[in-house]
């Protein structure tokens, strides 16, 4: 079932006289992964807290399941929250941790057994019952306020930069974890967070925002090779954002050479943005007859997993390039894109729309 | 070696200084005789003698009751400008806050004058009221001062997550903040208590005539020599004010406080 779960319509919320989101219109629907994306200060925490009811929005109504909450106490929303910094309560241990939320709605003792040790088994933190939540790890603490908030079978779990605090294996554990624990409870998650990758490997919808504004929302896929925008294709990974002009339909001009690409209805002669993902740069010899661009070798990075490289063309522009084979600096080489590596983005047409790309 | 020794003598040294006196005054109180100088045998004449004189039964009443019911008082009021002085912003947290502090950095006498005038400008009578009034006034800062470090910088975070999951404020406020803060509660309790307990300069301006705390009753005596009685009655000041440290300490360095329910 694909029906819609909450919506928010029209959302404007400032602080202080600043303007934190903007008529901000979002649809989730059941069941699924929401990211929303972005640096801080974009509005993301704020949408998050106006869902969980903790901020009331200045204008605009949120929908929950066709009724309006938009000014309901997050009491009783029929919603969870995880928060940033775990919020387990310090005098209580894990199981009563656990059991708050039960033992508020009055639930009986076995039932709130049952649920305990349910939700610590799907949290790999089975018999953790009687320990003090402060000698806990991060990654466990995190665990338990996940635990606390879905015991109390939420239809939306909020989820604000949960793996902020913990280091980067751990990061990677809990993201395979949250996928997991979304799967087997079959309910909808919205995750906040400032890290591309992160949003990348978990959601199946990722809405970029910046500056109280939604700039892009689509599939992980859709963002990463198809942004809308510039600053949707420089927060979401590195990329080669270079001016451009279509020539006409499937064909553009990037620094006067001619580029087959797969985009069309931009017109004729249509200065455009072009981006290219640096794995997307093939590096070639240069006087292969398939060579687009000339340049020289200025630089390499031995990354891990790939080189981190840089090409300066003869025209004056340094690429970003990402290859698992080396190529030595100083050489001389050609460059070349597949035309299904090449994104067509119209370029900035109002000074509003400029103002929001330039904080990247 | 030498550095030990030395350590060691000025530590014992230190301990004699602040202690030989008060067990010159308990050794006294169980002295039959009357004298200063000499030991006459052990009794506790003069701890019954207290216990029949109805001044000084009098006096440890009211002295007891101010102390409860000011620190009660200073408590609940103590705590909730705490709560709001913790959700203040910067500036306006910095202002309250020295608002606070700077009674308890008033001379006692300064306090006292002070309050004793807008009793008499108020048209407030004196007596156990004004006292009660006055013990509420320096004991809030105290309070206050135990409570607000107990209010961790994530307090709205902890009360947001049980809002979550479904509390109304109220029991947020009882099942989640307020037992947090407990150590730091029974803490400016105990110190309010004993503040209260121990203070003369503030009551002897605002108590009025016709009452008495030990405090002023033990002062009122002095002018007409002082009765062994009143040693056996400073004893268990002493007695009383030392558990109460003791346990206040306790609580202070008890860094969690097990669920109060």
């Amino acid at each position: 079932m694909e029906n819609l779960l909450i919506s928010l319509e029209n959302i404007s919320k400032s602080f202080d006289g600043d303007l934190v989101l903007d008529e901000l219109k979002l649809d989730i629907k059941e069941n699924s992964f929401v990211t929303l994306l972005g640096p801080s200060g974009c509005g993301k925490t704020t949408t998050l807290r106006i869902i969980g009811g903790f901020i009331t929005a200045d204008k605009g109504r949120v929908i929950f399941d066709g009724n309006d909450i938009t000014t309901l106490s997050p009491n009783k929303r029929q919603l969870n929250t995880v928060f940033q910094k775990y919020a387990l309560f310090p005098h209580m241990n894990v199981f009563e941790n656990i059991a708050f939320g039960l033992r508020i709605k009055k639930k009986n003792e076995q039932y709130i057994r049952d649920k305990i040790s349910y939700a610590l088994k799907l949290v790999n933190l089975d018999g953790f019952e009687k320990r003090d939540v402060t000698s806990l790890s991060g990654g466990q603490q995190q665990r338990i306020a996940i635990a606390r908030a879905i015991v109390n079978e939420p239809r939306l779990l909020l989820l604000d930069e949960p793996l902020g605090a913990l280091d980067l294996k751990l990061r990677q554990e809990m993201q395979y974890e949250l996928i997991r624990l979304k799967k087997e409870l079959g309910i909808t998650f919205i995750y906040v967070t400032h890290d591309q990758e992160e949003a990348l490997t978990m959601s199946d919808t990722i809405v970029v925002m910046n500056q109280g504004y939604i700039q892009q929302m689509g599939s992980p896929e859709q963002i990463y090779n198809e942004p809308e925008n510039a600053f949707v294709a420089t927060f979401i990974g590195d990329s080669n954002i270079v001016p451009g002009k279509m020539i006409e339909d499937y064909c553009v001009e990037i620094f006067g050479s001619k580029f087959k690409c797969i985009d069309k209805g931009f017109g004729k002669n249509k200065p455009v943005d072009v981006v290219i993902r640096p794995e997307d740069v093939d590096i070639i010899d240069i006087n292969s007859e398939k060579t687009l661009l000339k340049g020289v070798m200025t630089g390499a990075i031995f990354k891990g997993e790939m080189y981190e490289m840089e090409c300066k063309t003869y025209d004056g522009f340094e690429w970003l390039i990402h290859s698992t084979d080396y190529v030595e600096k100083g050489k001389e080489v050609g460059i070349f894109v597949e035309p299904e590596n090449i994104q067509i983005m119209n370029k900035p047409s109002s000074e509003d729309e400029r103002a929001l790309e330039i904080d990247v | 070696m030498i550095k030990k020794i030395i350590k060691n003598s000025y530590l014992t040294l230190m301990v004699l200084f602040l202690y030989v006196p008060m067990f010159t005054l308990i050794i006294l109180s169980f002295n039959k005789s009357r004298s200063r100088a000499t030991w006459g045998g052990f009794s506790l004449n003069w701890y019954k003698e207290m216990l029949n004189d109805k001044a000084i039964m009098n006096a440890l009443w009211n002295t007891i009751l101010i102390a409860l019911i000011s620190s009660v008082i200073a408590v609940v009021i103590g705590t909730l400008a705490s709560l709001a002085i913790s959700k203040m912003k910067r500036r306006r947290k910095s202002f309250y806050l020295g608002i606070t502090n700077i009674p308890m950095l008033n001379a006692d006498i300064v306090t006292g004058i002070s309050l004793l005038l807008s009793f008499i400008a108020f048209g407030i009578s004196l007596g156990f009221k004004t006292i009660l009034l006055a013990h509420i006034t320096f004991n809030l800062p105290y309070v206050i001062l135990s409570i607000l470090p107990k209010l961790a910088k994530d307090e709205q975070s902890l009360q947001d997550a049980a809002l979550d999951l479904g509390a109304s404020e109220v029991e947020a406020f009882f099942k989640v903040t307020l037992p947090d803060i407990m150590p730091g509660v029974l803490s400016g309790f105990l110190l309010a208590f004993t503040m209260s307990l121990d203070d003369f300069i503030i009551t002897y301006f605002t108590k009025g005539a016709g009452i008495n705390t030990l405090s002023t009753l033990i002062y009122s005596q002095t002018k007409r020599g002082v009765k062994p009685s009143i040693y056996a009655l400073s004893t268990i000041i002493f007695l009383l004010v030392f558990i109460i440290l003791v346990l206040l300490n306790f609580f202070q360095n008890k860094k969690k406080e097990k669920v109060l329910k």
